[in-house]
């Protein structure tokens, strides 16, 4: 069990973000966060890389706890996040972001990254990460002029550099053109594998979940209403209700859809 | 040991400079003595502002820098050009080591305004010290240069080759800095600073660091300016001051160790030559070139030669 | 107990004084989010234009009394020429721009302005006099309280800033246009968006600021021998009220113009090595403890 996340309570004045949420995570699995805006997904993720502090509860990384730690210590520990909106070095070209963050683990003081990490040659390094994430063609593009869905796969190259033993996805494919966003995820999940890399996302897109997780947890109002098998959850009837949006349930008949 | 065209230009200039020094004439020394120090202080700047930092009050590290020489000179009794640089140094560490570790948690507005304080405290506190010489400060005469006695009509040759080869020394050093790992964190500081957080880097001691270097940058420039002038006051500190730097550091651009010193030279050029012509309007041919420049190569003089090589 | 007294007195006038020239700073940075360095030649301005308007006066041989006008008349003068041939001429097209580049333009402008006002007026020091020694200063004559002699002069400067920030306050409150300006001060894109002609908005905004920050310069002039770098020092101590306050918050002005002038005059009569910088080290106490100023708003979350 890579992360363990117990009892976790969070508040914002009178709205309750997380109520209780207790999530176990297996090592190499590919783990779906759905529900609809403000059910808690995101502050489930800023929780676990530490930029929100629970009010109660914690969080267990590979047995140690990590419930107060600060994000940079929690990436240097291994786990590592894109973000909804790209947070990348705009001014600097595709090749260079990446090299930023090669610089920083070879740079690393502090004994932080592995000696085989700090002992890879930077330019070799980023062409790989160039090559594996698809991006070669942009290499000496501006980060800033780059389309959306390129961003989107960059700001997640970025998240992988540091080589993370888990992977935090925000809405990975959101802002993605539809023909696009199979294609982005496949680069990802082949990097991820590559990598033993555990992952989790949120995601809006049910397309995309049931392709790609092993296993999915629906949020509600800070609370988790369901947890399993993707196909499973999806069907769930709370979970169509609260996430999906289908009031009538589903049935085989379909007579009940008229009430 | 790579070496690339800045490192090799750098060596270049600095023979050429010290060889032509028994050449030039007063004028010309002096010229090239005030836009070298500026050109330091500017190099500071340039580090900050790469990191994404305006400091409106780094006339503070200048004119510690050069108090401290003064001081090694009229305390001391030491007047020696290496020691009194190298007081300057320490002394700049030192404050902005500890002054560093509150104002690396500021940004944007707060920073500069924070600096300028903290300029503006120095200034109080020098004007209220008669010791110090108050509002007129004092005059200090360097007469020694690694224990080597310069002889009186030698010493200005002397300031000067110290001044040429701090100064080289500092944009030797600073241009392999930013070209290593380390330097390239500022620019991503600069354009996001939550994503170099996430990548497992501390911004706040990348920051630090960059704050301090800057410093003793300033101070270093601050001692070879009273060692050429022979004179230190508290306007070294008074804020204008500080907007000058500002003020080279925008005109010059940040892409290159050139550009500082470049522009502090040609900032010092018209300053000259504008203050002969008509000490009225010299301020107003100085701001306008300020609005020009930033209205029109908001990458300073230095993206007019970047442009020139990508064509 | 009379030091006391005399520090409560002199503090409430330079907190008066501080006041009427930082509200106009603090006014411009809320609507427009400029730190307008040019504030202290706008400020020198008012002085200077207050000279020439009163020895005019004076020269022509008209009331005394007359000269208070002429005050009046040399603040609103400046801020309606200088406040619209900048905002117009030069802010405008400048818009949108990073805070710190906005704040160099405005530096730039001060270094332009500065040199205007030695073309015109000359480098040596000028004084608020008539021809046989006439001066507003002295007009009013003093008033006394415990033993301590104060110039009613100074009773003029507090009744200014009491009267401005009341009718800002009420403006800002009770009128539609505060209400606008107030929406433009929270967020321009939106205001834009909903009709407020946010260009005229600016350009009212800077032209009030300007004349308030003459309105200070005038004031003064009769107080001291005007002189070029009046604007440079004056800018400073203006920064500290208004960051301490909270940039572009007109009760954090008061506040700040409050603190500063209590602990200026507190200085002054206990510690006088520490006047010069006793503001600026308060500048950054506040600002260790409140990062953004006293009066400053809630952190949005950014991710």
């Amino acid at each position: 069990m890579i992360l363990d996340a117990q009892g976790l309570n969070r508040s914002f004045g009178a709205v309750t973000a997380a109520d209780n949420i207790c999530v176990a995570v297996e090592q190499d699995s590919v783990v779906g966060l759905i529900g609809s805006n403000g059910a808690g997904k995101t502050t489930f993720i800023n929780m676990v890389t530490g930029y929100l502090k629970p009010n109660s509860g914690s969080i267990r990384f590979e047995g140690r706890d990590i419930t107060a730690l600060k994000p940079r210590r929690i990436t240097q520990l291994g786990i590592c996040r894109s973000f909804q909106i790209p947070q990348l070095f705009n001014t600097m070209t595709v090749a260079e972001n990446l090299m930023v963050g090669v610089g920083i683990i070879v740079s690393a003081g502090g004994g932080w990254a592995s000696s085989s990490q700090r002992k890879v040659e930077p330019a070799k390094a980023v062409t790989a990460m160039l090559e594996q994430f698809g991006l070669e063609a942009y290499r000496d593009r501006q980060a800033g002029l780059l389309p959306e869905g390129t961003r989107k796969l960059l700001d997640i190259a970025m998240a992988m550099v540091v080589r993370p033993r888990i992977l935090l996805l925000d809405e990975p494919t959101s802002g993605v053109s539809a023909d696009e966003k199979f294609v982005l995820m496949d680069r990802v999940m082949a990097a991820v594998r590559e990598g033993n890399v555990t992952v989790l996302f949120v995601e809006h897109d049910m397309e995309v979940v049931l392709r790609y997780t092993h296993r999915v947890l629906a949020f509600y109002e800070g609370r988790i209403i369901a947890d399993g098998d993707p196909v499973v959850v999806l069907d769930d009837v709370e979970v169509r209700r609260f996430v999906i949006g289908d009031h009538a349930p589903k049935q085989a008949g379909g007579a009940a859809r008229h009430a | 040991m790579k070496s690339d065209s800045t490192s090799i230009a750098i060596g270049v200039i600095t023979v050429v400079l010290l060889v032509a020094a028994p050449f030039l004439p007063n004028w010309a020394m002096s010229l090239a003595n005030v836009a070298l120090c500026y050109g330091t202080v500017v190099l500071g700047m340039m580090l900050l502002m790469r990191t994404g930092l305006v400091s409106f009050g780094h006339g503070l590290y200048y004119c510690l820098g050069a108090y401290a020489a003064g001081m090694i000179d009229q305390m001391l009794k030491l007047p020696d050009m290496a020691l009194m640089v190298a007081a300057a140094a320490a002394a700049t560490a030192v404050v902005s080591a500890i002054l560093g570790l509150l104002l690396a948690r500021y940004r944007d507005i707060f920073f500069a305004m924070l600096s300028l304080a903290f300029s503006m405290i120095l200034y109080g506190l020098l004007v209220k010290s008669s010791s110090l010489g108050s509002t007129d400060g004092f005059n200090i005469s360097a007469k020694t240069i690694v224990g080597i006695a310069v002889a009186d009509d030698a010493r200005r040759y002397a300031g000067y080759g110290i001044t040429v080869v701090m100064t080289m020394l500092s944009a030797l050093l600073l241009n392999r800095y930013l070209r290593s790992h380390r330097g390239r964190l500022a620019e991503a500081i600069r354009d996001n600073e939550l994503r170099v957080e996430y990548m497992g880097s501390s911004v706040r001691s990348t920051v630090h660091l960059h704050y301090v270097i800057s410093a003793v940058l300033a101070g270093i420039g601050g001692a070879m300016m009273a060692i050429n002038i022979g004179h230190i006051d508290p306007e070294m500190t008074y804020w204008p001051q500080s907007g000058e730097f500002v003020f080279i550091a925008i005109l010059s651009g940040t892409g290159n160790v050139f550009a500082p010193l470049g522009g502090a030279l040609v900032f010092e050029t018209i300053r000259s030559f504008a203050y002969e012509y008509s000490p009225n309007t010299w301020q107003m041919v100085l701001g306008i070139t300020m609005l020009i420049v930033m209205i029109f190569l908001p990458g300073g003089l230095w993206s007019l030669i970047q442009r020139r090589k990508a064509a | 107990m009379s030091h006391l007294i005399a520090v409560l007195i002199d503090g409430t006038i330079y907190a008066s004084w501080l006041f009427v020239i930082a509200v106009g700073l603090t006014l411009i940075y809320g609507v427009m989010k400029i730190l307008n360095i040019a504030h202290g030649s706008l400020y020198a301005l008012g002085a200077f234009t207050a000279v020439t308007f009163c020895n005019a006066w004076f020269a022509h041989g008209y009331p005394a009394l007359g000269s208070f006008a002429m005050l009046g008349l040399a603040a609103i003068a400046v801020g309606l020429v200088a406040g619209p041939v900048i905002e117009r001429g030069l802010l405008r097209f400048m818009y949108g721009k990073d805070e710190v580049v906005l704040v160099l333009v405005t530096y730039a402008l001060f270094l332009i302005l500065e040199d205007v006002i030695k073309l015109v007026w000359g480098v040596d020091p000028l004084f608020v006099q008539g021809p046989n020694g006439e001066s507003p200063y002295a007009l009013l004559g003093n008033f006394e309280i415990s033993g301590l002699n104060y110039p009613n002069y100074s009773l003029l400067l507090i009744g200014v800033a009491v009267a401005t920030g009341a009718a800002l306050t009420w403006v800002l409150t009770r009128t539609k246009a505060g209400k606008l300006l107030i929406a433009v001060i929270h967020d321009r894109e939106m205001s834009a968006a909903l009709g407020i002609d946010v260009g005229r908005t600016y350009f009212v905004t800077f032209t009030v600021g300007a004349m308030l920050a003459a309105v200070g310069g005038a004031l003064t002039a009769p107080t001291v021998s005007v002189v070029t770098g009046m604007g440079a020092e004056v800018i400073v101590v203006a920064f500290a009220v208004v960051v301490i306050g909270g940039l572009g918050s007109l009760p954090g002005a008061a506040l700040g113009a409050f603190i500063v002038g209590m602990v200026r005059a507190a200085s002054i009569h206990f510690a006088p090595e520490l006047e010069l910088f006793s503001v600026y080290l308060v500048m950054a106490v506040v600002l260790i403890v409140r990062p953004k100023g006293l009066f400053s708003g809630a952190e949005v979350r950014k991710i």
